[in-house]
């Protein structure tokens, strides 16, 4: 990566956390200036971290880690900023992995998520990061519910010009996910990438629909799908951790996208989901635009989560 | 939604009941479980604080009543912040001006404003009787327009066409304008959802509002958000004016900590709920029989109001009339199936009943989910006239033919048709009497005395809610079994209380 480009990237991970930052680091700030770190105090850290989404589990486990071995001393602001940090960072590094995508030919990805995560979206996002890297790139049209959402993804498709898989309204998924993955195949693609329709993870009859369209898959290609993107919203709470506990069992996720970063106060559930189950983070999302979607780093995430600018 | 936060707060409470005398460090410990969860449920934090310095206080205050248990005392101050917090009276959408009632959705993107806009559309043309008008002021999202147009035509509500290169506060006028002229009661406007929360989205949102003048602004918010829901609410409050919330995705397995919490930071009432993604499932949000939910004690007024408003009297009355000849084939049988699922399926049904959280997981590892009765229906439906009207009939040959036509093995046909016939001896056994059990059923579904009379009275309701209070122990209703006897499809006595008459004794609250 060159360095102009890591910059921006940095400003703008910074930029869509800002509010984050803001609160919790503002919180943090408040709290230590000229004071002895006592368990009041610890008190206080969890609950700054728990107002960031990182759940009661994971923000006690840092509070803890921040306290040790400084208890009753005078700390000031920036020292716990770099201690949450750290702490942050050290649940996040694992799950840093970027989305290797030249394993297989055609890499098939399928991208699954509850209602109004931003599946779409990304989909367009990633179609035109990979058609940038002079990949071809083939979108099928597998969210055939909700109204005009393969419109959507047409229109994703004439904007990066990548070839759009779709049918009717109302058709079988998973019997143009067979379709789909067998035109890859003979077109030669590099890439091709599967929206699904959003479901929540508790409804039994789409996860089945679901568990089908990974199934019918494997008949044209045994490896496929190569990827199953769980995607979710940054304002999501706990219930995250539900969400990929189940579409991990059903589709089998193998990695993250985080979208709409660029909001309120929010991001930390990555943190309890890093702890819970180490998926690969592979990319957040923190702007409207195409190249908003980012590689995930743990440290600059870390950082702007802990209020560090 | 509220299914792990009931659990949670069940088993604290409950520990608390069992103890006699209380010390101060006993509740203590038990609010400090009741925060947790609270946290784990997505509320706020500051909510969640300030709600349990309530009940603390309240707690270390309150009288002792006799023969009542501090830690029930402690229960019931719980479930009382709850609907305090939650706003203590159902709020309806206020429709009380000149028309056309201009009514403006709000949101961040992927809240599930479009698809709220067209359930309301369809729930104030069904419900109300209004004529409605929807527009799209999403000039961002791709296809955002179309999908409101597709999703129009879908509920067949009408639409304002689209006009390419229109900024949003025009289309608000056009539509206003437009309703006017076209003789409308209700003008939805939809309006574009953003990533960001962010001072541009705001500016348009308060220009939108400027030109239309709405009579509610409403702030479509995901049930599933976390910490952020405060200060979302909080902000759009405070640029747009927010006259109510609509909660969406009520249906997921969230824990709802959101609508504690914004109602509780803003102060306006949630007016509506939307439980799944079938175009009417869109409910009035009513706190206390939410917060009866997050204790698990169940919904029954609920269970009875959708039952009402669902199942269609006339047939009904047909169907007890058979029962009572001791009449009853398997296209009555269907017909039991049919109303099943409208009431929202197994799971529907079972999430309306108290203390059945538990169950459910029961139910989903005994695989007793809605396809049960859709694999039911499909059997009946593979029959000719003849076998339904006489099962009697089916033979080898035959079930080898329905098994086929319904995609299923003869034997799951043998066991539909045991079942019938327990249901048919059950009926004619109790159809002696000139009120047969169905009229038992009618009477709780909310038809009167009679069948095919009215609603249930305001004394009724109350006397219902009363005894699932008072009840603890058993708490339905006798009156309330609200299935056909022998409930169809359960293999009896493996699911504890279910099956047996009347209705479903055991569902109970454990004690």
């Amino acid at each position: 990566m060159t360095e102009p480009e890591k910059k921006s990237w940095w400003q703008r991970l910074s930029g869509g956390l800002r509010r984050t930052s803001a609160s919790l680091g503002g919180a943090l700030s408040d709290l230590v200036t000229r004071r002895r770190l006592d368990s009041a105090m610890l008190d206080e850290i969890e609950e700054a971290l728990i107002r960031a989404d990182l759940g009661v589990t994971a923000a006690a486990r840092i509070a803890a880690a921040v306290g040790e071995g400084r208890y009753d001393k005078d700390v000031a602001p920036e020292d716990v900023k770099a201690i949450v940090a750290a702490e942050v960072e050290k649940s996040l590094a694992p799950c840093a992995h970027p989305l290797a995508t030249d394993t297989a030919k055609p890499f098939v990805i399928l991208v699954t998520g509850v209602n109004g995560s931003g599946k779409t979206t990304t989909i367009g996002k990633l179609a035109a990061k990979f058609s940038a890297e002079g990949k071809k790139v083939l979108l099928a049209a597998g969210d055939t519910f909700r109204a005009a959402a393969i419109d959507q993804l047409r229109i994703w498709g004439a904007r990066t010009g990548a070839t759009v898989i779709a049918r009717e309204p109302g058709s079988d998924a998973a019997s143009l996910a067979f379709e789909a993955v067998t035109a890859a195949k003979s077109e030669n693609a590099d890439i091709l990438l599967i929206d699904t329709a959003g479901r929540l993870q508790n409804k039994t009859e789409l996860m089945d629909e679901l568990e089908k369209i990974v199934r019918v898959m494997k008949k044209v290609e045994p490896d496929a799908p190569h990827a199953v993107l769980l995607v979710l919203d940054a304002t999501v709470g706990q219930n995250a951790l539900s969400q990929l506990e189940v579409f991990r069992k059903i589709a089998g996720v193998t990695g993250l996208v985080m979208t709409k970063l660029d909001g309120t106060a929010r991001g930390g559930i990555l943190v309890a989901l890093a702890e819970k189950f180490r998926l690969p983070i592979h990319f957040i999302g923190v702007g409207e635009g195409v190249d908003d979607l980012q590689p995930f780093s743990a440290k600059d995430f870390a950082r702007a989560v802990a209020g560090m600018e | 939604m509220f299914d792990t936060l009931s659990e949670r707060l069940g088993g604290i409470l409950d520990r608390l009941t069992r103890r006699g005398a209380l010390s101060a460090a006993d509740v203590d410990e038990a609010l400090r479980e009741v925060r947790r969860a609270l946290l784990e449920a997505d509320v706020a934090l500051d909510v969640a604080r300030a709600f349990i310095d309530r009940v603390r206080e309240r707690a270390v205050g309150a009288d002792v009543i006799k023969s009542v248990t501090p830690g029930q005392m402690v229960v019931k101050i719980v479930h009382d912040e709850l609907v305090t917090t939650l706003g203590s009276d159902a709020q309806v959408i206020d429709l009380n001006a000149p028309a056309p009632v201009a009514i403006m959705m709000v949101g961040l993107q992927g809240s599930g404003k479009t698809t709220t806009t067209a359930k309301l559309a369809k729930r104030l043309t069904a419900l109300n009787n209004k004529k409605t008008l929807m527009a799209s002021l999403d000039t961002r999202r791709p296809a955002a327009m179309e999908q409101l147009a597709v999703l129009g035509r879908q509920v067949e509500i009408d639409t304002l066409p689209i006009v390419q290169g229109q900024t949003p506060p025009q289309i608000a006028r056009r539509a206003l304008e437009a309703g006017r002229l076209g003789g409308y009661d209700i003008v939805l406007l939809d309006t574009a959802g953003r990533i960001t929360l962010d001072e541009a989205m705001m500016a348009e949102a308060a220009d939108v509002k400027n030109a239309a003048q709405p009579h509610e602004v409403l702030l479509v918010a995901d049930s599933l958000t976390g910490q952020d829901a405060v200060n979302l609410a909080r902000a759009f409050d405070e640029r747009v004016g927010l006259t109510g919330i609509v909660l969406t995705r009520v249906d997921g397995d969230g824990r709802g900590g959101a609508a504690l919490s914004m109602r509780a930071v803003t102060g306006k009432p949630i007016k509506l709920i939307g439980t799944g993604e079938k175009m009417d499932a869109l409910e009035t949000f009513d706190p206390a029989r939410i917060a009866g939910r997050i204790l698990g004690m169940g919904d029954i007024v609920s269970l009875v109001e959708k039952a009402a408003a669902n199942i269609d009297a006339e047939k009904m009355q047909r169907a007890a009339e058979r029962m009572r000849k001791g009449a009853f084939d398997l296209t009555d049988l269907r017909e039991q199936l049919t109303q099943m699922q409208k009431l929202g399926g197994m799971s529907g049904l079972m999430g309306m009943i108290p203390g059945v959280a538990k169950m459910k997981a029961q139910m989903a590892s005994a695989n007793l989910d809605d396809t049960l009765l859709k694999r039911q229906c499909a059997i009946i439906d593979s029959m000719t006239p003849q076998e339904r009207r006489n099962p009697d009939i089916l033979k080898a040959s035959r079930k080898k033919r329905i098994a086929a036509g319904a995609g299923t093995t003869p034997e799951q046909i043998n066991k539909l048709l045991k079942m019938h016939r327990t249901m048919a001896d059950m009926m004619k056994a109790m159809g002696g009497g000139k009120r047969g059990p169905m009229a038992g059923l009618a009477n709780a579904l909310g038809m009167g005395g009679g069948l095919g009379g009215g609603m249930p009275s305001a004394e009724e309701m109350a006397k219902m809610a009363e005894q699932m209070k008072g009840g603890g122990a058993g708490g339905l209703p006798p009156t309330m079994p609200g299935l056909p006897p022998n409930f169809p499809g359960l293999p009896g006595g493996k699911m504890p209380g279910l099956g047996g008459l009347p209705g479903l004794p055991g569902f109970g609250k454990k004690k």
